[in-house]
């Protein structure tokens, strides 16, 4: 394990405060989530989690089919696709469309995507204004902290740390009414909007047959980043295909039921092309960026490519009892809990983390709950002999393994084991004795006392 | 099919808590069975799996199928261990196709000590008595993996004298993990101090699991918060009169 990975668990299992706010938020959409999906509430709850796995195994097994289909009616409307390999890529794109157009302002709404390749400091550093426009990211992008959370990205702030970010950052009095701190921000923002040359957003479903960019959101300020500037750009990862339209029937049923409760978001969003001529506001130019950013490198993966049928829902993160406890910033990179843990090992090689596949009792809590149904420990446990593998061909680890060799030629001598184990069990570290409450070792094995039965 | 039943009693059993198996044993004589104890019997190699070493693992996994082939019906003491050979063997083999038939055929035999009193022998009441207010703990595997939920509660509930509440939060990992518990020691006895928490909230004082290793873990948080409750395998309170 890093320093950096230890160092950070230990410091949030300490902070009694953070652990308590993520209690009270996880637990409200835990137990939200749990009420809507009640077989009372939503009898064919199994059934729609069956056809989304599906649908989603199709799509990432013909990716490429339908990205084409995606891209050709996302520009039989007049919007235009981008590939982009990685991050550079899509700063790259953003900036020179920026300095074609002579854009300085740039709003934002929610996308993690964007937060995987570092966007908004990549376009501050070549001096453009990027705002985070859902109020969540807002408080975090002035308190300079990454989304602590998929889907509540502030969830471990109360409001007298709001207060204190907003005094800080906005020069206002201080204020502690959450009503009146959403009112400060809706009016900063407000200025934004209207000030904007680009709106910057993400996408939770790319529709193939019909080039849509679809958007859910509670706050109404992806409707405006996409619809009040006169550029509009989505960005998306290449796994947010989906085949059709009528696809979403199973999608939207599962999507905000599994996030906080919801039966639908407030506002569910259709973005396809720019303005018509008909039509009285919309962008006048639409990009859809499709990210690869290490996604492809899963695809010949069959055990593993399930974790490409992610929805960001965030149901693992809010019933994970790793994540409950130290919280989104102790993981090493944008994607916190469950699937964070499976993704980021993919997305950036095991090495990035090595113990992160680790840090987890496998209680399979997640995979539970995944409207998607992707099996999180089992890739949990794929990415574990991944790791095994790569300190097998580096020569690292070796006394771990060498242990491990021992126990199993042990396991597969039974005469040696029987005569082994009971050695074993009496040189038990005393800690080790504490740790499990275990009193004086048995005097006799079971197969001992079988024996003498 | 003949009564015999073979009891795959795993390590930790067989090492650290043999009264388990003794209890299990004493349970399925009483139903009428024959009790039949394969010496080769080791570890089913979990630790190795769950650990990345798929090799070692499946060394211990050919080891197991070795011993266990020929019995007609294997009960296990642990949802854990069942889960592995029932799970997760086949994905250890997945490259092997001739070890995967010998997965495939061994692995609807091998029953969780409560799921074979349930499905197999069907009984619910095996005739016990224990004067004592318990609560219940699904190990994770046994709840999850193999979703084994209502049979435990069914046995407990036929039990004379005892009285059994149940968890809140239920479902809930006690934080072991198996080498998670070593290596993310803070983080585990977190989650296994939150465990003793609800159980002593319910007032009992026992409680009951399927998996000797999640008692392992609760045992020692329940000293560390001093609580005076004491762990039982579903076993030893069926074999109680």
């Amino acid at each position: 394990m890093s320093v950096d990975f230890d160092r950070k668990i230990h410091g949030a299992l300490a902070n009694q405060k953070q652990q308590r706010a993520i209690q009270n938020a996880t637990g409200k959409m835990k137990a939200g989530r749990e009420a809507m999906v009640a077989p009372e509430i939503l009898p064919d709850y199994q059934e729609l989690r069956a056809q989304a796995n599906a649908l989603k195994k199709h799509t990432i097994d013909h990716l490429d089919h339908y990205l084409e289909e995606f891209e050709r009616n996302v520009e039989a409307h007049g919007g235009k696709v981008i590939w982009a390999k990685d991050a550079t890529e899509v700063a790259d794109f953003v900036l020179s469309l920026a300095r074609d157009r002579g854009a300085h302002l740039i709003v934002k709404s929610k996308s993690m995507t964007s937060e995987e390749v570092d966007l908004n400091e990549r376009l501050e550093h070549d001096g453009l204004e990027a705002v985070e426009t859902d109020l969540g990211e807002y408080i975090m992008q002035l308190a300079g902290e990454r989304p602590f959370h998929i889907v509540g990205p502030a969830l471990h702030k109360d409001r007298y740390d709001v207060a204190d970010v907003f005094e800080k950052r906005l020069g206002v009095g201080r204020e502690t009414v959450i009503e009146k701190q959403a009112a400060i921000a809706r009016v900063r923002l407000r200025e934004k909007f209207l000030a904007a040359d680009i709106g910057i957003s993400g996408a939770n479903f790319l529709v193939a047959d019909s080039g849509a960019v679809v958007i859910v959101e509670n706050e109404g300020n992806a409707r405006l980043t996409t619809t009040a500037p006169k550029i509009h750009i989505a960005i998306a990862g290449i796994e947010k295909v989906i085949p059709r339209a009528q696809d979403l029937a199973v999608f939207l049923k599962l999507l905000a039921r599994s996030a906080t409760g919801q039966a639908l978001p407030v506002y569910t969003s259709f973005l396809s092309g720019p303005r018509r001529k008909t039509e009285i506001d919309g962008p006048e130019e639409f990009y859809v960026v499709v990210l690869d950013n290490g996604r492809t490198r899963l695809l010949p993966d069959r055990a593993k490519r399930q974790s490409l049928y992610c929805i960001r829902c965030g149901a693992c993160l809010n019933t994970c009892p790793v994540y409950r406890r130290v919280g989104g910033h102790a993981f090493p990179w944008v994607y916190a809990g469950p699937i964070g843990a499976i993704l980021t090992p993919q997305f950036l090689g095991t090495s990035h983390e090595p113990a992160l596949p680790f840090a987890s009792s496998l209680c399979g809590a997640c995979a539970d709950v995944c409207p998607v149904k992707i099996d999180i420990p089992r890739v949990l446990l794929e990415l574990r002999s991944d790791v095994r593998k790569s300190e097998m061909r580096e020569q690292r680890n070796r006394v771990e393994k060498l242990t491990f060799r021992a126990f199993a030629w042990i396991m597969t001598h039974p005469r040696v084991y029987a005569m082994a184990a009971p050695f074993g069990v009496a040189m038990m570290p005393a800690r080790l004795r504490e740790r499990f409450g275990l009193g004086d070792p048995p005097r006799r094995s079971f197969r001992d006392q079988w024996r003498g039965r | 099919m003949g009564n015999r039943v073979s009891l795959f009693v795993t390590c930790v059993v067989d090492q650290l808590f043999p009264q388990i198996g003794l209890a299990m044993a004493t349970v399925l004589e009483r139903l009428g069975y024959e009790i039949d104890f394969p010496e080769q019997q080791t570890c089913c190699g979990q630790p190795a799996f769950n650990n990345g070493y798929w090799a070692e693992a499946r060394d211990m996994a050919r080891h197991f199928l070795d011993t266990f082939e020929s019995c007609e019906r294997i009960v296990t003491p642990s949802g854990s261990c069942t889960a592995m050979v029932v799970n997760h063997f086949s994905e250890l083999f997945r490259k092997e196709p001739e070890a995967l038939a010998r997965v495939e055929a061994l692995r609807g035999r091998v029953w969780e000590f409560s799921a074979f009193l349930t499905e197999v022998a069907h009984v619910e009441d095996v005739g016990a008595r224990l004067e004592e207010v318990v609560t219940f703990h699904d190990g994770c595997h046994a709840l999850r993996e193999l979703g084994i939920r209502g049979g435990p509660r069914r046995l407990l509930a036929h039990v004379r004298g005892l009285e059994l509440r149940e968890l809140e939060p239920a479902g809930e990992c006690c934080g072991f993990g198996g080498t998670f518990s070593v290596k993310f020691d803070e983080l585990s006895r977190s989650m296994g101090a939150a465990k003793a928490d609800a159980i002593v909230r319910t007032g009992a004082r026992a409680v009951v699991s399927l998996d000797p290793s999640c008692l392992m873990q609760i045992r020692g948080a329940l000293a560390r918060a001093g609580a005076p409750v004491r762990t039982m395998h579903l076993a030893e309170v069926l074999a109680s009169v």
